[in-house]
């Protein structure tokens, strides 16, 4: 089944709305940022009665305005919307100039005098560790005696890994706008992934119940994780405004203010030890995990444990020691970014195995495959480190069928006949699996609602919790709901989804939003139905469970000579009293954690996935293209094909975005140096690969899980299919010289390739 | 000059008369409350604010370039046209440029879209429809692989006879002179020295590629300004047996289209310098006016010994490209002075290259940018050498003593060697958020190595 994105037409015409362009009610006022030049600091006091003076000024905010809670933390309550006596970050807001535009707010916001005892900053990982600055006691997952079995492995290696974060770079920046309504609510529009939360951030910091709050969201321009909870504050301070000032104010961040204000991916440091046996076959991995926080903890805790349950990634280890630490720096806030710190998990995981091949002189293909999660192996090979099975195991099946398709073997005698004539031009190709498991890890997320009206004219109103920043979440709700109500997707309209529609909602993440409100939509959609067949089978003579509802019309089976449009049923169901509105629920069954123990069944169920990248590195830049990309992944029963094949390239490409060209860089002061598209560098389109295959995974059974019609979550696992780039990347490295080691920074820009030529052929020489 | 700017918006005059001159054409248009032209970076590297302008080329056959409304000042509108993607649907009816985007599943967020089919718009017209059609465009969405394959599909279907290949074929009307409060359009070079004359503090501006970020992000750049882009023989580019002369304001798109294979470092330099929509406006003149040390383009005037044509009211004077670059962002241009062409000597025998290293291989800031430039005799020694850099250094620089060095020897392996040795000493580079100084330094020997191997048997 191929459909098309429901906003299709509203995006390629510019019809679209999106947060910032409805029409401005009258009186708007825009807001602006008095920003800190200091990362860390007091703050000694703030005079803004040169900004006021301004014409235009409304008022400057500043943290004696917030009459409820000074707070936006969304799991710690360390998150002071405006801070009142410290500055915890390069660029953090210490007051808001409020105007009648944003120019005159900008204008005015550079007046406010701030003045500042700066303190001393931690700025990267090594220094907060050398400092002892962390968030929170340590987190652990482990299995067996990892010291022990290291000790006694016939082969030992160690080493450490640094990871580079990732700026989102959702091309519509953070946005809101706030009224109050004419009975005191609070009417909240946000680019935000998470209305409720969002709902509930503004009810705190105007110290009112949450049902005085609507949070409405129509659709965002991107948002990755970063509008998870980090929408939260600038609705919170768009809601401050309006809420002193009587007046609707909006809020759109700036380029450089976003990339400033905002947390990113985590940066991550690895420390590491493994034994393995002569074979390449992993006893066990030692590791401890150090995740960059930034100044307050957010959503941290989740990220760093998904590290440390997707260190396994596809490989099976029977003792394991995972310690995990977010540090505490002077940076924006790391966040939530697609993944969520699977990837981090991942690279250190294939870091490893790769150590372990050529250590050993093997080829990295056969030691993955070698270290596989297997079923039905005794002693049993496919028990995760955390105590999990891995559920329908399709890496090995999955693995094969990509080898063969992308011709990878072949291609590999044709690299190193290549490689061999070219002294400073080197291929390389390599194949990386994904295995990725699906749900929040914090169980009381996994559940969803719904909501759907049918009108007496047969037409639909579909709400649901879920929200909309580009991946197609709508066009696939709109596809549950056609095919249990059996009406066409034209007679069914997604609303804007709307915390007074659908309460208590989690956030649109984890890849589980056509999971969870998927199983929402059709219980409520079975709901109706229910009620409307026996309406249809009185009209048409027959039982209610004979009754066919398909495209608009109604029937009896085996008697399509009479049908009924779905509005005339309808209508009969009116008459008669039945209602025709339903809300829908779901919770994910079988779900466990025991976050203290680091042990439980978090996941419900895994995606898995395989990628082949083939790449030529310069050997007198250090310069890559990446000349062929092959992946296979596994969407189940696909909801909308081209959807998931959408989310499948999409990324793919910011994944390798990641691991090579996208590389956040700060001064000594903690000032972010790439805070515009002119320095931080996303892929373009000259940086895909012409040779750019893509299929889904034709699987034998559908999956053993219940999930919405046999499909399977898709948003975050294919990020981590650009593993493979990092690999084949280091194959290359390693064709110019010869070495039982290839380390490659992340990202592996071309001065981080060119460095790891020079070391390979140190080695060499 | 005329007293009321009009320019036409979609078909119909819009009069810009209580404009802010400097304010970019995107917030003009947001402000509107026409939200189809998105505000991505408001620094010209996203392309979401992507529009098509018309522009007349040397001949006077009209072009749709797209260009980015966040670096178009509204002062250089009056008399101009321009298509936004609202005007591109007919009702209901989408253009086929829209309908190729929406089959091949092109948009996700959508928040890009608009400018991916504004640029995908000027192809389809153009007929450039391929990577460098979008490399200005960023998605974050999609991947791109749908997008190129709708760029792929639109070169299947020619472009209808419709209102917009009408507007291309309408009786060309030469923009006129105008003036937006202190924002002036002069047409004549003379027009242009003489309100430099009367504003003395006025800033040139050609394409408002780089003056435009700072306005964009409402730094007050100057009090009033003299727009060069509707200056006819500022554009005209003219090839002769021994040199090759281009307009100081000549687009470099038009450079890709007009001095192709004429030009070697030019042909491998242009692709990488920014992306269309910025290579549709921005110029030499501007390049060297605002004389970047990293401006990609200046390497290659040092490499092949051009000479650049300034001109004031007192006259005209030519400067070599070696002695134009003072310090940082300092020029031998005196402040009433234009910059009208450069002038490149035609040489046979050379053998020359341009390199860029960036972070990014498509729209990118250099690294380091190197021009290279040999000449080898008879006896295979070699008797000219220009071994030019960008991003090394304050000013874009040759590195002359190993220039020196070159002369009189044969490019064996010694000698390569040698003269790696010493350009990796020959700068002091800095290290800052694109690199460190050690990686320069590196390719200044590296790039060196390259062009030889490339062009020595």
């Amino acid at each position: 089944m191929s459909r098309l994105h429901e906003s299709a037409v509203g995006h390629v015409s510019g019809r679209a709305i999106y947060t910032d362009e409805q029409h401005p009610p009258v009186g708007m006022l825009s807001l602006h940022p008095v920003q800190s030049p200091h990362a860390h600091a007091r703050i000694l006091g703030i005079d803004a009665a040169a900004a006021r003076a301004i014409d235009g000024v409304v008022g400057v905010l500043t943290a004696t305005d917030i009459p409820g809670e000074n707070d936006t933390g969304p799991i710690i309550h360390d998150e002071p919307l405006i801070p009142a006596e410290l500055v915890q970050f390069h660029g953090q807001a210490v007051a808001w100039v409020v105007a009648r535009d944003a120019a005159t707010a900008a204008a005015a916001a550079r007046l406010v005098h701030v003045e500042y005892q700066a303190l001393p900053a931690l700025l990267d990982i090594p220094q907060a560790i050398a400092a002892g600055s962390y968030h929170l006691p340590p987190a652990r997952v482990a299995r067996g005696d990892a010291s022990a079995a290291i000790a006694a492995a016939r082969h030992r290696i160690e080493g450490e890994l640094a990871v580079g974060g990732q700026d989102h770079f959702y091309l519509e920046t953070q946005a809101s706008w706030v009224s109050i309504d004419a009975e005191g609510s609070v009417q909240i529009t946000s680019s935000t992934q998470h209305p409720t939360e969002t709902q509930i951030i503004v009810a705190r910091v105007l110290g009112i119940p949450a049902h005085r709050v609507v949070c409405r969201c129509l659709r965002m321009g991107g948002g990755f994780g970063g509008k998870e909870t980090q929408a939260n504050p600038y609705a919170a301070v768009a809601a401050l405004a309006a809420w002193k000032f009587g007046r609707p104010a909006r809020i759109k961040l700036p380029r450089a203010i976003d990339m400033q204000m905002t947390g990113k991916r985590h940066p991550f440091f690895a420390r590491y030890q493994a034994g393995f046996d002569d074979n390449g076959v992993l006893q066990a991995i030692d590791l401890d995990l150090y995740a960059d926080g930034g100044w307050s903890v957010d959503l941290s805790p989740p990220v760093l444990m998904r590290a440390m349950v997707h260190v396994d990634n596809a490989y099976f280890i029977p003792h394991v020691a995972i310690r995990g630490l977010i540090c505490k720096t002077h940076l924006a806030s790391n966040t939530a970014f697609r993944g969520f710190g699977g990837p981090q998990g991942m690279i250190v995981g294939e870091e490893i195995i790769d150590r372990v091949a050529r250590h050993l002189g093997l080829d990295p293909v056969l030691v993955r495959e070698r270290n596989f999660y297997r079923p039905g192996q005794n002693p049993d090979r496919n028990q995760t480190h955390y105590g999990q099975p891995v559920v329908d195991n399709q890496i090995e099946r999955l693995w094969q069928q990509l080898l063969e398709r992308s011709d990878f073997h072949a291609r590999r005698e044709d690299i190193r006949t290549f490689n061999r004539a070219h002294d400073q031009c080197k291929r390389g190709i390599a194949i990386t699996p994904v295995k990725f498991g699906i749900s929040f890890n914090k169980t009381e997320y996994n559940q969803a609602g719904a909501l759907v009206h049918v009108y007496t004219d047969g037409s639909v109103q579909l709400n649901h919790g879920g929200t909309e920043m580009g991946q197609g979440l709508h066009t696939k709700m709109l596809a549950v709901a056609s095919r249990v109500l059996g009406v066409t997707e034209r007679s069914i309209r997604v609303m804007a989804t709307s915390t007074d529609k659908v309460p208590n909602t989690s956030a649109t993440a984890a890849s589980s939003g056509s999971d969870l409100n998927g199983q929402a939509v059709k219980a409520a959609c079975d709901t109706l139905r229910g009620r409307l067949a026996p309406v249809a089978a009185q009209l048409l003579g027959g039982q209610a469970e004979e009754v066919i509802f398909a495209e608009g019309r109604v029937w009896l089976a085996g008697r399509d000579d009479h049908t009924l449009n779905f509005a005339e049923v309808v209508a009969a169901a009116y008459r008669s009293r039945i209602s025709l509105s339903a809300t829908g629920y779901y919770r994910t069954p079988g779900l466990s954690w025991d976050p203290a123990l680091g042990q439980g069944h978090p996941f419900y169920y895994f995606a898995y996935g395989a990628a082949v990248s083939e790449v030529e590195v310069c050997g007198y830049t250090g310069v890559h293209s990446l000349r062929r990309v092959d992946l296979l992944h596994d969407v189940g029963d696909s909801l909308v094909e081209a959807i998931d094949r959408g989310q499948i390239e999409g990324g793919f490409v910011q994944g390798m975005g990641w691991l090579t060209c996208e590389e956040l860089r700060w001064s000594n002061s903690g000032r972010l140096l790439t805070d515009a598209p002119s320095t931080y560098k996303i892929p373009t389109i000259d940086d895909v690969p012409l040779q750019f295959n893509v299929d889904l995974y034709r699987r034998a059974d559908p999956p053993s899980t219940e999930v919405i019609f046999h499909s399977k979550g898709v948003g975050e696992p294919p990020l981590m299919l650009a593993l493979s780039v990092r690999e084949a990347l280091r194959e290359a490295v390693a064709a110019f010289g010869r070495a039982d080691r290839v380390d490659l920074a992340a990202p592996s820009t071309p001065e981080a390739i060119f460095m790891a030529i020079d070391r390979v052929r140190a080695h060499a020489g | 000059m005329t007293n009321s700017p009009v320019f036409k918006l979609n078909f119909a005059d819009v009069a810009l008369d209580d404009a802010v001159p400097t304010e970019s054409l995107l917030r003009w248009l947001n402000r509107r409350g026409m939200s189809g032209t998105k505000e991505g970076c408001a620094d010209g590297d996203c392309g979401a604010c992507t529009v098509a302008l018309i522009e007349r080329d040397g001949d006077g056959r009209a072009h749709f370039r797209a260009c980015n409304s966040c670096l178009l000042p509204v002062g250089a509108l009056p008399g101009r046209e321009v298509i936004t993607v609202e005007a591109l649907a007919d009702g209901a009816a989408l253009h086929p440029v829209q309908t190729a985007l929406v089959d091949c599943s092109g948009s996700q967020c959508g928040y890009c879209t608009p400018g991916f089919v504004m640029s995908l718009f000027a192809g389809y017209y153009g007929s450039e429809l391929n990577d460098l059609t979008t490399e200005g465009n960023l998605c974050r969405c999609t991947g791109y692989r749908p997008i190129r394959e709708a760029t792929r599909q639109l070169t299947l279907i020619e472009p209808p006879r419709d209102r917009f290949h009408d507007l291309l074929a309408a009786p060309c009307v030469p923009l006129v002179s105008a003036s937006v409060g202190n924002f002036h359009n002069p047409v004549a070079i003379e027009d242009a020295l003489q309100l430099k004359q009367t504003h003395p503090d006025a800033s040139w501006i050609a394409g408002a590629t780089d003056l435009g970020v700072s306005l964009s992000h409402g730094q007050r750049v100057a009090p009033a300004f003299v727009a060069l882009d509707r200056i006819a023989s500022l554009r005209e580019i003219e090839v002769t047996a021994d040199h090759i002369r281009i307009g100081a304001c000549a687009p470099l798109s038009e450079l890709e289209e007009h001095l192709a294979g004429l030009v070697p470092a030019l042909d491998q330099m242009l692709p990488w310098f920014a992306a269309r929509q910025v290579r549709n406006r921005a110029t030499f003149g501007g390049n060297l006016g605002s004389a970047s040390p990293i401006g990609d383009l200046l390497p290659i005037l040092l490499a092949l010994d051009a000479c650049i044509e300034c001109r004031n009211l007192g006259g005209m004077r030519m400067i070599e490209a070696a002695d134009f670059f003072l310090d940082y962002r300092k020029t031998a241009r005196a402040e009433d002075e234009l910059i009208t062409a450069v002038v490149l000597p035609r040489r046979s025998g050379r053998m020359t290259a341009a390199y860029k290293v960036a972070k990014r291989q498509t729209d990118d800031i250099s690294i380091v940018a190197a021009v290279f430039a040999l000449e080898c005799d008879d006896d295979q020694r070699v008797c000219h050498a220009r071994l030019a850099y960008g991003g090394v250094a304050a000013i874009p620089m040759r590195a002359r003593e190993v220039e020196g060095f070159l002369l009189g020897r044969k490019l064996d392996t010694d000698t390569i060697e040698q003269t790696s040795q010493r350009l990796r000493a020959a700068f002091q580079p800095l290290s800052d958020h694109r690199a460190s100084a050690e990686y320069r330094s590196a390719l200044c020997a590296s790039l060196f190595e390259r062009f030889v191997a490339e062009h020595t048997p």
